[in-house]
């Protein structure tokens, strides 16, 4: 080791204010706001603004915390990944001890205060989310079997479920079905990212589904759950959270989404090699898109809904 | 000659307090805003009772 190499890393305890905040993956947590926004918003009853506006800070602080417990866990994977080496503690500017540290503290402030702002179960279902995400899929999935992604996928698509419990106190089809829509968007949404960074995975040895059973069955698996998620997203424009603006989306986004996992699937990796995965890059900007508008549109019909305009 | 200031670490250290207070801060306006909200709104606890005298 030359001196040059020698003190080039900040110790921990002195990181700046914005390396804590990249603990809690604020890009994430974007995702975590308007989900739970939505699922909030497009519950019957409603709540004081005010409370509403707490109840999504608190669902996002407590996404935050399992990002922070997240990265605690993952140090040693996240070294190795080019994605991720930047991240504050494989970079060196937080210790693992205080990305544990403010997890644990996150999490339980943000439960403890969910309940006292809204009720115990919008509470119980973010202890709940934040223990799926950490042990369920971090320290026990993540390493251990291809079908992560899938499992994992739960914790990302418990907010909106969180947000519609904070108003209503409970869970209902509705919540079960926006709960389903992000779960089973995830695995194509992620396979899709997988069969482009692959490398990276294969890395650091997570047994992501390209590199267990390649790319082919990757695809296929792409594929399947698209026309899975299809009916049922489609399906949720005949609850009360849907409406023909819903509908509309949907029934555009869907087709377009099955025609991308179609194309992908016809493709084989020479073919992929050469346009240096154009149509895998496009499938994966569709997936973000595709969430995004089907969450819009929960949220258009609820807002339409006082003018007699939004649902059926 | 004036002494030489390590920048970047002071700059970094003041961020992370100016930050801290301010979610501090953030914090106890939250939790009175909520106590606002809930006391305004009778969000704390159950809802007494009418007494049989005030009925009447």
């Amino acid at each position: 080791m030359s001196d040059a190499s020698i003190n080039t890393q900040v110790n921990g305890g002195e990181a700046g204010f914005r390396d804590y905040f990249a603990l809690l993956k604020p890009r994430v947590m974007s995702l975590v706001v308007f989900t739970a926004a939505v699922g909030l918003l497009a519950a019957p009853g409603g709540v004081h603004p005010f409370v509403a506006f707490c109840a999504v800070l608190f669902i996002a602080v407590g996404g935050g915390a399992s990002g922070a417990l997240n990265m605690w866990w993952d140090a040693d994977i996240d070294q190795v990944m080019k994605r991720t080496t930047s991240r504050p503690i494989p970079s060196g500017k937080v210790t693992g001890q205080e990305a544990l540290a403010i997890g644990l503290t996150l999490s339980v402030f943000a439960c403890v205060m969910l309940w006292l702002a809204t009720n115990i179960v919008a509470g119980a279902l973010l202890a709940f989310t934040i223990f799926f995400y950490a042990v369920v899929y971090t320290i026990w999935l993540k390493r251990w079997t291809p079908q992560n992604i899938v499992i994992g996928g739960a914790a990302g698509a418990f907010p909106p479920m969180i947000g519609w419990a904070a108003v209503t106190g409970g869970v209902s089809v509705e919540s079960v079905l926006m709960f389903m829509l992000i779960f089973m968007w995830t695995p194509p949404h992620f396979w899709a990212l997988a069969l482009f960074m692959n490398s990276d995975y294969e890395k650091a040895g997570v047994p992501m589904l390209t590199v267990t059973h390649g790319r082919r069955v990757t695809r296929n698996h792409i594929l399947v759950y698209t026309i899975l998620l299809a009916p049922l997203a489609i399906g949720t424009a005949f609850t009360s959270i849907g409406g023909p603006i819903y509908l509309t989306v949907s029934v555009i986004l869907n087709v377009l989404f099955l025609l991308g996992a179609l194309k992908l699937w016809r493709r084989n990796e020479d073919q992929a090699q050469v346009d240096k995965y154009r149509l895998e890059k496009s499938f994966f900007g569709l997936s973000l898109m595709y969430l995004f508008l089907h969450f819009g549109a929960i949220l258009a019909e609820a807002a339409l809904k006082p003018y007699g305009l939004g649902g059926w | 000659m004036g002494m030489h200031v390590e920048h970047e670490l002071h700059k970094r250290r003041s961020g992370r307090n100016i930050g801290l207070g301010l979610v501090l801060a953030a914090f106890v306006a939250i939790v009175f805003g909520l106590s606002l909200v809930k006391v305004t709104q009778g969000g704390l606890g159950p809802k007494p009772q009418a007494s049989q005298g005030a009925s009447n």
